[in-house]
């Protein structure tokens, strides 16, 4: 095949990733949009093996290798919990950025493969995109571990701070920037190249440790966006076109997810970042000691399965804590009962509910609740005023009002769902702590809140029970 | 003027020329060196502000609820870097290459059919009322 015809097929790839994006624009588009997407996919790897230059050795070798990848990967996707979901996505982005790193050392070993020159004769462009792949690709990869780590709780989730942190980082990171230099002006050290590698993989783990559980939505939608940025600089050093532009597609699509996951919690990016938040103790205790008198109505599953009954409207608030109890079976069997009874139900959505970027709505749909009940927070936040009942489960931070009346409280201008617009709101919590913001909800202490003390799957249950009788 | 002298001034000038002409082959030579990788990179460059631009405009244009799909989808995708890894694998360029490549052939089809697949998951189980 030659050289032009190869690129064709590389630009067709891309142009059928792009439509595979596209397709996600609504639920009854999405599949096929998948199914370009792995179309797109068979041609690049086609169009490689057929640019020619391969032995049939090394062709049969290269196909093992998509057979043992690809086996794991489809085993692992068979049985992949939802509620997991995060730390999958979180594993996968480490292996794109570890590719990365091994790409780039290939590039360097032997440039002749990507005609970039000859060993120890490397393009000077070429030098600097293999280099800032290779320090991205590091990056995304050590980073991407720790969150795996921390979301499948192997390390805590609580921030790791220390003293001189952004200091020492901030540091780190003029580092690499100066030994790329150098090794560009080396003409491709290897020496200088492994230094690039392992500093870039110690910035990626020392970015993410100052960083709490509840955060991980904005910090996988970014390492997202870094292993789009790692294969477009990968894609510049070997001159490929779909490399290039996917890079582009994924590097806009996670940049664009974490800016929506910070506006989602009126933080910077840059406020994330840094880390920490939710470790200051004071905000709590100081809020807690305050309201330490206030009287909390609490109420039984018999009690919550009686005023949702009675009601003709509820809306279901379903947060991380609902993903963590399995509870969203229990909860749709619910949801189903009051339908029955003539309930008008429908559920809501805070951008930032759960551990990545529409987390609660693939955990729902798992349930078999129809999407059309589903609803994000610009959507029904108009209509909590309207609803009888608001059964808040899981959720604790986002419901809030504080965010909207106490200018001194660290989630002050973060957008809510205004749950306490509603006649009566169910409250399902297992105790009076207060949420990842370390802030206490003065929602508990109001006139409509009634508060259902327990476990979220089990609350739900008797209450499924409790609407049979 | 002697004819010596005159034979002594054209050989300076000779001279001089000779530097100058030194000079414009050395000029010449890295311009011969330089414009060739410059063009394909401003082209490349191009193309990657591009597809920025399509991207931003495409990703912004899905709804929210598919937003899990789209990081699993859109990291399959990015798993093209496997053309890069088979190339590494593939040609004669140094055992290094062999082995780093075929490593990351078997890290990204993890990635490439584990990514397709749970999105198709996914989305299977979006359903209507």
């Amino acid at each position: 095949m030659n050289q032009s015809l190869t690129s064709f097929a590389y630009l067709i790839a891309a142009v059928l990733f792009i439509l595979a994006l596209r397709g996600l624009s609504h639920p009854t588009t999405s599949r096929r949009g998948n199914r370009f997407g792995i179309i797109g996919m068979t041609i690049a790897v086609a169009a490689t093996f057929l640019h020619g230059g391969m032995d049939w050795g090394w062709v049969l070798i290269i196909l093992l290798g998509i057979a043992i990848g690809g086996t794991i990967g489809l085993i692992v996707a068979q049985k992949i919990k939802m509620t997991a979901l995060p730390q999958l996505v979180a594993a996968f982005h480490s292996l794109v950025g570890l590719a990365a790193v091994f790409v780039a050392a290939s590039a360097l070993t032997a440039p002749q493969s990507f005609g970039i020159g000859t060993p120890h004769h490397i393009h000077v462009e070429s030098l600097i995109e293999m280099s800032i792949g290779l320090a991205v690709g590091a990056i995304t990869f050590t980073g991407s571990l720790i969150a795996f780590a921390k979301l499948q709780a192997l390390m805590k989730g609580t921030p790791i701070t220390f003293s001189g942190q952004h200091r020492l980082n901030g540091g780190l990171g003029i580092l690499v920037v100066l030994l790329i230099i150098a090794f560009v002006v080396s003409g491709g050290s290897p020496v200088l190249f492994s230094l690039i590698a392992v500093l870039a993989l110690a910035l990626g783990f020392l970015l993410i440790i100052p960083i709490g559980g509840a955060d991980m939505p904005v910090v996988i939608s970014m390492l997202n966006s870094y292993s789009g940025w790692a294969a477009s600089g990968i894609g510049f050093t070997i001159g490929n076109l779909a490399l290039i532009i996917t890079g582009a597609l994924v590097g806009s699509s996670g940049a664009i997810l974490s800016y929506i996951m910070c506006k989602g919690m009126n933080r910077s990016i840059i406020n994330v970042i840094a880390g920490g938040f939710g470790n200051t103790a004071d905000a709590g205790a100081a809020a807690g000691g305050a309201s330490g008198d206030k009287a909390v109505k609490h109420g039984s599953a018999d009690d919550a399965a009686f005023i949702m009954k009675n009601a003709s409207k509820v809306i279901i608030v379903p947060g991380y804590g609902m993903a963590v109890a399995q509870a969203q079976h229990a909860l749709r069997e619910m949801a189903d009962m009051l339908k029955e009874e003539g309930v008008e139900v429908k559920y809501a959505i805070h951008p930032v509910a759960g551990r990545m970027p529409g987390h609660m709505n693939v955990l729902l749909a798992e349930a078999s609740v129809p999407y059309d009940e589903v609803f994000e927070l610009e959507q029904i936040n108009n209509e909590f005023a309207t609803a009888d009942v608001v059964y808040v489960i899981g959720a604790n931070d986002v419901t809030n009002p504080a965010a909207k009346t106490n200018a001194a409280s660290p989630i002050y201008g973060m957008p809510i769902l205004e749950v306490d617009k509603a006649k009566t709101v169910l409250f399902v919590k297992r105790s009076m702590a207060s949420g990842y913001a370390g802030v206490e909800n003065e929602l508990f202490f109001k006139d409509n809140t009634m508060m259902l003390f327990g476990d979220a799957k089990k609350m739900t249950e008797e209450i499924v029970q409790a609407l049979g009788h | 003027m002697t004819p010596a002298d005159l034979a002594a001034q054209a050989a300076d000038l000779a001279h001089q020329a000779s530097i100058l002409a030194q000079n414009a082959a050395g000029v010449a030579a890295v311009a011969a060196q330089h414009v060739p990788p410059a063009a394909p990179f401003i082209y490349l460059f191009s193309i990657f502000v591009l597809a920025v631009f399509v991207g931003y405009y495409v990703v912004w244009s899905v709804t929210p609820a598919l937003h899990s799909p789209l990081m699993a989808v859109t990291n399959a995708i990015s798993s093209v870097i496997i053309v890069g890894a088979m190339l590494a694998t593939g040609l004669h360029g140094s055992i290094v290459a062999h082995v780093l490549g075929f490593l990351a052939v078997v890290l990204v089809s993890v990635n490439i059919f584990g990514g397709f697949a749970v999105t198709n998951r996914m989305l299977s189980m979006f359903k209507k009322k």
